[in-house]
């Protein structure tokens, strides 16, 4: 009888520090090692920014590519990451702007229902979120989206000159946002020179292994040309290795995860569009406008993996069909 | 459609399956025995995703798949040995105590994974061994004895598992004191050592899950089992808390998610049907827990704690 008190008491206390060790995992504080001053200002101006992000900072792909691009116009924001539950976004972003963060960004299609609710609430500061093509009319909203079939053709073109059995795999996480614009316009690039595409969605933004064994379902229909976008492509480029099989990446440059076999990378360059944001804002317009990441305006640049040896030709035709597609004389199909 | 069903694809649609199947085959087995034991563990996802960090983070720094590997079951023993001590000695409730283990697991992972690696970065994959003699057998050789030694040895523990929980006595104390823990505690089953024995099983083999995960795909990244671990554990209903069941449920789900990939790079499926094919394989498992509802019952004693 006077164990059964103390057996609760302690399961209590293991629960509770099961649970506080789990909210230190989901809570970063920045993208690189060195934490983050909760009250410090953004670098470049007086604002204070905040993210909030459905993958992790250093994900080498959506979530990073944000943690980058502040990072090059000096801005060192508070970081919550790792929010693929909406409600725990939306509760990280009320935070925020309850703090009096003047910059919240919302870096997720998904936030939008969320965003709607909370920006009202706090008029004074501004949302700036994405990928979206509008602002749900919320004055304190900037909407942002990045022409991904655009770079996508480019990484096409070249698939299309690199590939020797003239077909390529193409995986993806759900048919939805950019994701399906980078799809469609590499396919448009790479048919429009001649070589045949199959694309496979998983279903999923988060499943390594299915995207590991979709890569490997391309290979074995006889692909030795991949690429894919969504943070779960990390398993979809483990398979390109293992079978020495060339990959275009997306959203973050890919080198990293394989030196000899990455041709080329669509970066996004958000920091084009966020700093003209914080220009507004800083003027005294909160929100109310949308604004695109493309190849005229610098947002999305093609980056080269020195390490993958591609022909002055084929570099020749991608910087052409860059120009087309920025006179607008390419259709990318989007 | 007939694109399909030629001996390639599916020589290639098999061997996916059995790769996909493999850590749900594992962590199923594990989950089995503890369940078997009275013990329920809806922790296991997150007892992977420990693992498969510190397997992952062992070989980044080490380069040894052996270590690894031992270091994915080594976590799994040590989640084990604390699940044991809240559920058995602290008599927690399950549930809950299942759930924080997922948290803990999810978190600290995460956690660790930012400290001490930062960005994903690949380490060699578990080589695949070809069985001699099986390997060489046209076709089927590729498609079932050409895989990672965790993939046969996954396998190989099916019938050791039924084995031991048929036949040996601590087999036989684990169905005891998952279905009757008083009867078996009055004939001298210690109901306390059985059950944390059988959740150090479980989670071993759940730490192997993990291992086997990361391994395989060479890589990690947060949240790397995407509820892997619960699919575990509803294929242990599925599979009617036997070893050839899981085994069964594990290879279906592999299966059905292999052919729908292939069925899609074959352009079969056409894109609009993408998304609701990618659910195929959930919801045959939950139309089969349907079926089977009726048919088996659970171990009399899952989810009770024990006291004199």
């Amino acid at each position: 009888m006077s164990t059964f008190p103390l057996r609760r008491l302690l399961a209590l206390l293991f629960s509770f520090g099961l649970l506080a060790a789990a909210c230190g995992g989901s809570d970063a504080t920045d993208a690189s090692d060195g934490g983050s001053d909760d009250d410090a200002p953004a670098a470049s101006s007086d604002l204070s920014v905040a993210v909030v992000a459905p993958s992790a900072s250093d994900d080498l792909a959506f979530t990073q590519s944000m943690i980058d691009s502040l990072d090059a116009l000096g801005i060192t924001p508070q970081v919550t990451d790792g929010t693929f539950v909406v409600e725990d976004a939306a509760a990280a972003i009320r935070g925020y702007a309850e703090e009096g963060v003047d910059v919240v960004i919302a870096h997720g299609t998904q936030y939008g229902g969320s965003l709607a609710e909370i920006a009202p609430d706090f008029p004074e500061t501004t949302f700036i979120w994405g990928t979206a093509a509008d602002t749900q009319g919320l004055a304190n909203v900037f909407a942002y989206y990045p022409a991904a079939d655009q770079g996508g053709y480019v990484n096409g073109v070249i698939a299309a000159a690199v590939t020797e059995s003239g077909s390529i795999g193409v995986v993806g996480p759900v048919e939805a946002g950019d994701a399906v614009a980078y799809v469609n316009g590499f396919v448009a690039g790479a048919e429009a020179n001649g070589a045949s595409t199959s694309v496979v969605y998983t279903g999923s933004f988060s499943d390594v292994q299915l995207m590991a064994e979709a890569a490997q379902a391309h290979i074995d229909q006889g692909a030795d040309v991949l690429t894919g976008t969504s943070q779960a492509v990390v398993g979809a480029v483990g398979v390109a290795s293992e079978t020495d099989v060339a990959w275009f990446g997306t959203q973050s440059n890919q080198t990293s995860l394989d030196p000899n076999l990455v041709v080329a990378s669509q970066v996004y360059h958000w920091e084009v569009v966020i700093q003209e944001m914080l220009d507004l804002r800083e003027a005294g317009t909160l929100g109310g406008e949308v604004f695109e990441l493309n190849l005229e305006n610098g947002g999305l640049e093609i980056e080269y993996n020195d390490g993958f040896e591609l022909s002055d030709d084929v570099i020749a035709s991608a910087d052409a069909a860059i120009a087309g597609i920025i006179d607008g004389s390419i259709d990318t199909g989007a | 459609m007939r694109d399909f069903f030629t001996l390639s694809v599916i020589v290639a649609t098999v061997a996916s399956g059995i790769r996909l199947a493999t850590p749900y085959l594992l962590a199923g087995l594990g989950e089995t025995v503890g369940q078997k034991s009275g013990v329920l563990n809806l922790g296991v996802d997150g007892v992977m995703q420990l693992s498969a960090f510190f397997a992952y983070w062992t070989m980044l720094e080490r380069g040894s798949l052996i270590l690894a590997t031992l270091v994915g079951i080594g976590v799994g023993l040590v989640m084990g040995a604390i699940y044991a001590f809240v559920t058995v000695v602290l008599q927690a409730q399950q549930g809950i105590s299942g759930i924080g283990i997922f948290l803990f697991g999810l978190g600290f992972s995460d956690l660790m994974f930012r400290r001490q690696v930062g960005s994903p970065r690949p380490v060699p994959q578990l080589p695949e061994y070809g069985i001699p003699f099986l390997a060489d057998i046209p076709n089927v050789g590729d498609a079932l004895f050409q895989h990672n030694l965790l993939t046969y040895f996954a396998f190989a523990a099916v019938p050791v598992l039924a084995l031991m929980l048929r036949s040996t006595t601590f087999g036989m104390n684990v169905r005891a004191v998952g279905e009757n823990p008083q009867a078996a505690d009055s004939l001298g089953v210690s109901v306390g050592w059985t059950r944390a024995f059988a959740i150090l099983i479980g989670n071993t083999f759940a730490g192997l899950a993990g291992a086997a995960l990361v391994l395989e795909l060479g890589i990690f990244q947060p949240n790397l089992t995407a509820g892997l671990g619960f699919i575990a554990v509803a294929l242990v209903y599925f599979g009617a808390w036997r070893p050839v069941g899981i085994m069964s449920g594990a290879l279906l789900y592999g299966l059905v998610a292999a052919s729908v990939l292939q069925m899609k790079a074959l352009q079969i499926i056409p894109r609009s049907a993408s998304d609701i094919a990618a659910m195929a394989p959930a919801i045959l498992t939950i139309l089969a827990l349907i079926v089977l509802a009726g048919r088996v019952s659970a171990p009399a004693a899952l989810t009770r704690p024990f006291s004199r």
